[in-house]
């Protein structure tokens, strides 16, 4: 009985201040979301007006969050073919072939992901400068002065120059984590299709693509959700947005009407769609990738 | 003759290889150095190219940057907060993920399942709820007590660090305690130890390597975060990612390139001698872990 009575006390202590620290700062805040995204409030004032679906109805005719659609769902697409082509390539090399400096590429590539948002903003802020900007000096130096461009001046380039920072940051995670599910795979493999007289490429899309393909479906999901919050740190600490909307993203669109407007429930209504957006966009993907998962 | 034929083309497949690695090698390196020699320019050198080189080791940007920008109390401010959630961080989560990998109670499941709905969360969604609910709370505080604490408090923002790790640190790790044997924990029962004790003696020094590998990738997220403290502390006491925001918005008007490009500095150059220091083991902990963000 005693020894009962101190196992609850055990699992209690253990336990609580976690699931108490979960409840207040993730799930409360969580519900909020979804709770005043039917509340008309503005300002500072503690004046919360019932509207119902009202805030969705108003999200359904701004422009402003139609094109934050549009430049997210571009970076998801762009960043993810780029980073996944990129990634993919560079992992089968670094794990295939027997290199010099194996190990140094490795540490190399993976630098990006340690940084802080905020430095990568820095350093493609200084990359992308018009005037005393690396690439459009570099360009300079090849006599390729035609293709130097306002990188994140223009409105039409700015969100791929956007796209390119994103990219940067990510392939070296993405390798490291395709080496680790390339490196399961037996080398027995490799060696039969090598005495079969399969070359490389062979190789590549009938062993290797097709037993790591249950990793790559599942990073396809990190993409979504990872492109849609990095992007909205980069935005903010880059361009905030601008020029003129052209780089606003769904989250920074998000953070803008809620935090800077003050109007939160508006700003939350655009949070449950980009949500709810999130989720469906990862179901589909992965109901369309599904095939039968190979045993070795 | 054919295996000479095939040596060539083998010969070139490698050097195609060494090429695409060390391009993706330099494009990465290269920004990260430029930095940091950027950081030792004096201003005027900023109006030529930039891929000169600096003329000399100009440290008065670093200087600069601790008094004039205020980087240096940002940076006390920064190792504050990121130890201070570390800790409640491991505190709070170790026991927790040791019980629930571990015990079937009343709630178990619910538990669990709240933990696994919680790495679904992503905290910019949820940013601006918690700032209105410390909002709401010191408008409480002041009607009562004629004060509020908990916006600009960067105790709280570490206890908020805490709570948005928590439920990737807890999957991280009592997936490990899953699969520690349980022999230990039972002969520590029988030697008479008790629940506290097998817990803090037994398991928790046999989870090290769990431990380490979350110390490591939040230490990265927290030194780096910056979405949250820009929105919980709108008053002086600043973290340095936060800092470093200030200084390139103000760079845009005063043109202070050597003073922000220090400040960059200091804030990537801890997480760079870590990782040096543990690169092994942080991409490791990696397939140990899965995934983050």
């Amino acid at each position: 009985m005693n020894k009962k009575k101190e196992r609850r006390f055990f699992i209690f202590v253990c336990t609580a201040p976690a699931l108490i620290l979960l409840s207040l700062f993730i799930l409360v805040p969580t519900v909020e979301v979804f709770r005043m995204s039917l509340y008309k409030w503005g300002g500072f004032s503690n004046n919360q007006v019932f509207v119902g679906l009202e805030n969705f109805r108003k999200l359904w005719n701004d422009l402003n969050f139609f094109r934050s659609l549009q430049n997210s769902i571009l970076l998801i697409v762009v960043v993810t073919l780029f980073t996944m082509v990129l990634s993919v390539l560079f992992a089968t090399l670094l794990s295939r072939e027997k290199l010099k400096g194996n190990n140094f590429f490795r540490i190399i590539f993976y630098i990006p992901n340690i940084l802080s948002i905020v430095v990568i903003a820095g350093i493609f802020s200084a990359v992308y400068d018009p005037s005393t900007g690396l690439l459009n000096n570099l360009l300079a130096v090849f006599k390729l002065e035609s293709l130097q461009k306002m990188w994140l001046g223009d409105q039409k380039i700015a969100i791929y120059s956007i796209g390119g920072a994103l990219v940067w940051q990510a392939v070296g995670y993405y390798m490291v984590m395709y080496m680790s599910s390339m490196a399961s795979i037996p080398e027995s493999f490799y060696e039969a299709s090598s005495l079969e007289g399969a070359g490389r490429i062979t190789q590549f899309f009938s062993i290797t693509l097709p037993l790591i393909w249950n990793n790559i479906r599942t990073t396809l999901t990190f993409f979504i959700i990872s492109t849609i919050n990095l992007s909205f740190l980069l935005v903010q600490a880059m361009t905030g947005g601008g020029p003129d909307g052209s780089t606003e993203v769904f989250l920074s669109y998000m953070y803008k009407q809620a935090y800077t407007n003050s109007s939160y429930g508006y700003g939350m209504a655009i949070g449950v769609v980009i949500f709810l957006f999130s989720f469906a966009l990862s179901a589909i993907i992965s109901q369309v990738t599904k095939r039968e998962v190979l045993e070795y | 003759m054919k295996k000479f034929k095939d040596m060539s083309a083998d010969t070139v497949y490698r050097l195609f290889i060494y090429v695409a690695l060390i391009t993706l090698a330099i494009s990465i390196v290269i920004p990260v150095a430029w930095v940091f020699l950027a950081s030792i320019k004096q201003n005027a050198e900023f109006y030529g190219s930039p891929w000169v080189m600096p003329k000399g080791f100009y440290f008065q940007n670093f200087i600069d940057a601790f008094e004039k920008a205020n980087m240096g109390s940002y940076m006390l401010n920064s190792i504050m907060v990121t130890a201070l959630a570390l800790l409640i961080l491991l505190v709070v989560a170790v026991p927790a993920s040791y019980v629930l990998a571990r015990y079937t109670f009343r709630g178990s499941k619910l538990m669990n399942t709240l933990f696994k709905a919680g790495l679904f969360i992503n905290v910019n969604y949820i940013v601006v709820p918690i700032f209105l609910m410390l909002l709401k709370g010191d408008t409480f505080l002041r009607g009562q007590f004629g004060d509020g604490f908990l916006l600009d408090n960067l105790f709280i923002l570490a206890v908020i660090y805490a709570a948005t790790a928590l439920p990737f640190t807890i999957y991280l790790m009592s997936s490990y305690f899953q699969t520690l044997p349980s022999t230990f924990e039972e002969a520590a029962f029988i030697d008479g130890a008790g629940y506290f004790k097998t817990m803090i003696k037994v398991m928790i020094p046999m989870a090290r390597p769990s431990i380490i590998a979350v110390i490591l990738f939040n230490f990265l997220s927290f030194w780096n975060e910056y979405i949250i403290a820009l929105t919980l502390i709108p008053g002086p006491n600043k973290t340095l990612p936060v800092g470093l925001m200030n200084l390139m918005a103000a760079q845009k008007s005063a043109a202070n390139y050597g003073q922000m490009y220090a400040g960059m500095v200091l804030v990537m150059l801890p997480t760079l001698i870590l990782y040096i220091l543990v690169q092994k083991k942080l991409t490791q902990g990696m397939s140990l872990g899965g995934l983050k963000d």
